[in-house]
């Protein structure tokens, strides 16, 4: 290609990116590689907004909040949505989103509604617990560990895989956890003593649960894994021969889940400002929270949607979850992340 | 390399001549005018897109916190593993190619060219695809565990350890010392030992006492270049390493998207830029006592056939060790890119077996929801637009200077200030060579992201990096074909009545013509396959081949597995021949490594 044709390329492709007033407007939405939405909702969105979406899928959440924030000046997309209340902060000081006082607002429960400003808007949130094969605990006649202490026991040597918290926010919830369970030194000697029992670390949640986890599809080694109590019904749900039971069961006694919770915002420098918010309510919108479940296996923000019964009924009900505020994970995640890394990786 | 020397004498007697009879040549003040505003331009480019980005690394980089950084136990870890790793795979590198040397340095033998050739293709072999090569071969999923599997063996976990990456090291450098020591070797006079033998010396003392003293420049400078490709290993490490080992090259990546720490990844960048220059420094200056060496003997005098049986032997057995070791990843990639051994997602237990082309049809899907907003086979595309603008660039660029270097400037008109561009231009090429990949595109990050330069979003931005990184390359292909010009030939043609632009036309253009072609390819090979500072520069709405290998290897899933090795595969194809037609284009005895 001659250079001077790609001189003629930088403002073809500027225009490309400027709304047009004839035909689709184009969205796009930034997100992490677990986002999924039925296509019929998704369509539907399309129509009634003469938009087209292009969904970009920029790995896990960390990696992608990482991605949007260096490119800040010259933002990748519209809206970005699975920012977590663990990563929340960085967004938020990094001032990556613009605020709106979306009409859906109203109707979520304000423990959910971390920021103040109205930047980030609560769309979802999950419970980051331990899984378990179940058939593998069955055949060696081995309980499950009931809580996180006892994955430090002999017993359980080999078998854990975990995600790497400065990679993936499932990883990061899972490392909060355990802090919060068990403080600053109680940390430091439960990852000593999990590495010591040969716990496996993957940069993130699709390697951990897809590849390494003996219960999922993808046949892995080790039967336990940090995955969310809505993992389980999953496994029913997209089973190529139906199960009558969940081959994987999550462990949820008290202080051994962390409430993860999932955001949307509108990014700081949008041209697309008004499809932007009209996305933001979509999510926050009865079709969006009601499908969502089946899709992500997270709950809904909106009280009022209704979730699927496969999902009720093979979620495990999780007891007294540790939930931190925003300051608290501010204030310590690069410290922990770093010790983490030096106990568990080095 | 070949005959390095003879280019040397030449170029004495080309300077000598020149200064007897400099003054008489006023009428080149048109030439020297326009070599100051070409020297100029060429200042200014580097003034932008090298030195500002540097000073953005070191505007975020010298902050309190770097004293932070520089304390950080961990700091040293990673310098120390970084030197570890390096120094290793240099010391095994040699192990493995100083017979091949050897072999090529003593001998002739049937299909000498051929090895010749072959071990021209790791050098640029994009990091990606050797990375590939080497899943395909000892990964989880590749050859040698399914064969582990099939036979109900234990399968180790090969690859994330230090031997993958000891292993790609070896495959990309042996090249190396293969050519650089071989070379030399084959020019010198294979009597000075034969007479410490004569003097009763046995075969290993007089290596020791004889060979190996003369042979020790270019081991040395061997060994330092392969230490300094170890030393910035950045893609074999990334995938081949995984999260456990980080050399400063991965670290300063990973504190750029895995913690966003820019100042941080600034500081360990400078720390980086403090250590490749000392390297490089001290390797230009061995290489420069390389090319004025003694006793150098023709190769039709030192080499000979192979003779004995036992030596016949001992040669294939080494030949067949470099074949194996240059040609198993890249034909266990090829084959595996091509064959389906597991279920995808989803296919619980049901497994098809067999060859298929599925993983090469996936690369033009282009679904909703993918890593970028193009089909895999698009991120070719853009790699190759990139790589022919990289040529471009890197020629306009590298011409010039090449111009400006080898055209001895006539006495009379040198004024201080010339001399010194002249200077300044020689240490131009120097600065892009001590630099890594990592260091420069963090630059490019932080300097071209924010108003006055905002380039975040231009296509120009990731190919600007990659000239930075050919112009070496470039410079150091032009510039020996240019000096080889003798200048009779120029006089020569202009007094037969040659106007200048003729003399240019009919002299300079078809010999320099060729050297070009072959710095084109390099340049286009470089970029082809460039991973570091693309790595950080890439947008989804423009990946390149290399991102997108990096972005299905990471990822679960037979089918991300295969559509990486696929597309590694067409990278492979794709560089493999630029590189053939440099070695069909190289001219004999002119062409610096």
């Amino acid at each position: 290609m001659k250079l001077k044709h790609i001189l003629t390329l930088i403002p073809l492709l500027a225009a490309c990116a400027a709304p047009t007033p004839a035909g689709p407007r184009a969205l796009t939405v930034m997100t992490h590689d677990s986002f999924a939405v039925t296509d019929s909702a998704l369509e539907e969105f399309e129509s009634a907004n003469n938009a087209t979406v292009q969904i970009l899928k920029s790995g896990d959440a960390g990696g992608m909040l990482n991605t949007a924030l260096l490119n800040k000046e010259s933002p990748l997309a519209d809206v970005i949505y699975g920012v977590d209340n663990t990563l929340l902060s960085r967004a938020l000081d990094n001032d990556l989103f613009e605020r709106y006082d979306s009409p859906a607002l109203a109707a979520l429960p304000a423990e959910l509604k971390l920021d103040s400003e109205n930047r980030a808007l609560p769309v979802d949130y999950g419970d980051v617990c331990l899984n378990y094969d179940k058939a593998y605990f069955a055949d060696k006649g081995l309980p499950p560990p009931a809580n996180l202490a006892e994955l430090t026991r002999p017993e359980y040597k080999s078998l854990l895989v975990v995600e790497d918290p400065a990679t993936s926010s499932t990883g990061l919830a899972f490392m909060l956890a355990t802090w919060a369970a068990f403080g600053d030194d109680g940390f430091t000697k439960f990852w000593a003593d999990l590495r010591a029992n040969d716990v496996k670390v993957v940069a993130d949640w699709e390697t951990a649960y897809y590849t390494e986890f003996s219960g999922s599809s993808g046949k892995g080694p080790r039967p336990l894994v940090v995955s969310y109590a809505s993992s389980p019904p999953a496994e029913v749900v997209y089973a190529s021969a139906p199960l009558d039971d969940a081959p994987t069961a999550s462990i949820t006694g008290a202080k051994s889940c962390f409430r993860q919770i999932e955001f949307v915002g509108i990014v700081k420098g949008t041209k697309n400002r008004g499809l932007a918010e009209a996305w933001v309510d979509f999510m926050l919108s009865k079709t969006f929270q009601e499908d969502m479940p089946l899709n992500m296996f997270v709950y809904p923000a909106l009280p009022s949607a209704q979730l699927p019964d496969a999902f009720v009924k093979y979620s495990g009900q999780v007891e007294s979850p540790i939930i931190l505020d925003a300051t608290t994970i501010a204030e310590r995640r690069e410290a922990l992340i770093e010790t983490w890394t030096e106990i568990v990786v080095k | 390399m070949d005959g390095d020397c003879g280019e040397v004498r030449s170029q004495k007697t080309e300077v000598s001549n020149q200064k007897s009879e400099g003054k008489s040549q006023r009428s080149e003040g048109g030439v020297s005018d326009f070599r100051l505003l070409t020297s100029i331009a060429i200042i200014l480019f580097f003034v932008v897109f090298y030195f500002y980005p540097m000073a953005a690394i070191i505007g975020r980089g010298v902050s309190p916190a770097m004293l932070d950084t520089l304390a950080d136990a961990d700091t040293w870890r990673i310098v120390g593993f970084t030197c570890w790793q390096a120094a290793l795979s240099t010391l095994l590198t040699l192990a493995v190619g100083l017979p091949g040397a050897y072999l090529v340095a003593r001998y002739t033998f049937r299909g000498q060219s051929l090895l010749r050739a072959l071990t021209a293709v790791p050098f640029v072999m994009p990091t990606l695809v050797v990375a590939a090569g080497f899943n395909a071969l000892i990964g989880k999923r590749g050859w040698i565990n399914l064969l582990l599997a099939s036979l109900r063996l234990p399968t180790p976990a090969l690859t994330h350890s230090l031997a993958a990456i000891l292993l790609a090291h070896i495959f990309y450098n042996t090249t190396i010392v293969i050519r650089l020591v071989g070379d030399y070797w084959s020019h010198l006079d294979p009597r000075l030992a034969q007479a410490a033998r004569t003097l009763g010396a046995n075969r290993l003392r007089a290596f020791a006492a004889v060979t190996l003293p003369l042979l020790s420049p270019a081991l040395l400078a061997a060994a330092l270049l392969v230490f300094i490709f170890d030393f910035t290993s950045f893609g074999v490490v990334l995938v081949l390493g995984g999260p456990r080992f980080a050399t400063l090259e991965v670290e300063i990546y990973r504190q750029t998207f895995a913690f966003f720490d820019l100042p941080a990844a600034a500081a360990l960048s400078l720390l980086q830029l403090a250590c490749t220059f000392a390297l490089t420094l001290i390797y230009t200056r061995l290489s420069a006592r390389l090319s004025a060496p003694a006793n150098l003997r023709s190769t039709e005098f030192t080499q000979k056939p192979l003779h004995t049986l036992r030596r016949k032997l001992a040669a294939a057995i080494i030949v067949a060790g470099l074949f194996a070791l240059l040609l198993s990843p890249l034909a266990a990639l090829g084959a595996r890119s091509v064959t389906r051994l597991e279920a995808e997602r989803g296919q619980r237990g049901e497994i098809q077996r067999g060859l298929t082309l599925d993983y090469y049809r996936a690369l033009f899907d282009n679904e909703r929801g993918e890593a970028f907003f193009v089909s895999p086979i698009a991120a070719l595309g853009n790699s190759i637009r990139y790589a022919l603008i990289t040529v471009m660039l890197s020629l306009l660029l590298g011409i010039p200077t090449a111009w400006a270097l080898a055209t001895p400037s006539p006495v009379g008109a040198v004024s201080t200030a010339e001399g010194r561009g002249g200077g300044l231009l020689e240490s131009l090429i120097l600065l892009p060579l001590g630099t890594s990949a990592i260091t420069l595109g963090l630059g490019f990050l932080l300097a071209f992201n924010r108003a006055p330069l905002n380039l975040r979003a231009s296509p120009l931005l990731i190919p600007l990096a990659h000239t930075l990184i050919a112009f070496p390359f470039v410079v150091r292909t032009l510039l020996p074909t240019w000096r080889s010009i003798r200048p009779q030939w120029r006089r020569a043609a202009a007094t037969l009545g040659a106007s200048p632009a003729k003399v240019w036309r009919r002299i300079d253009l078809p010999i320099i013509g060729r050297a070009a072609i072959v710095a084109a390819a390099f340049a286009f090979a470089i970029s082809l396959g460039e991973f570091g500072a693309t790595a950080l520069l890439t947008r989804p709405e423009l990946p390149t081949a290399a991102v997108a290998i990096y972005s299905f290897i990471g990822k679960p899933g037979a089918l991300n597995f295969g559509r990486a090795l696929a597309m590694s595969v067409l990278l492979m194809i794709a560089t493999a021949s630029s590189i053939l037609l440099i070695e069909k284009l190289r001219i004999k005895g002119v062409a610096e490594f």
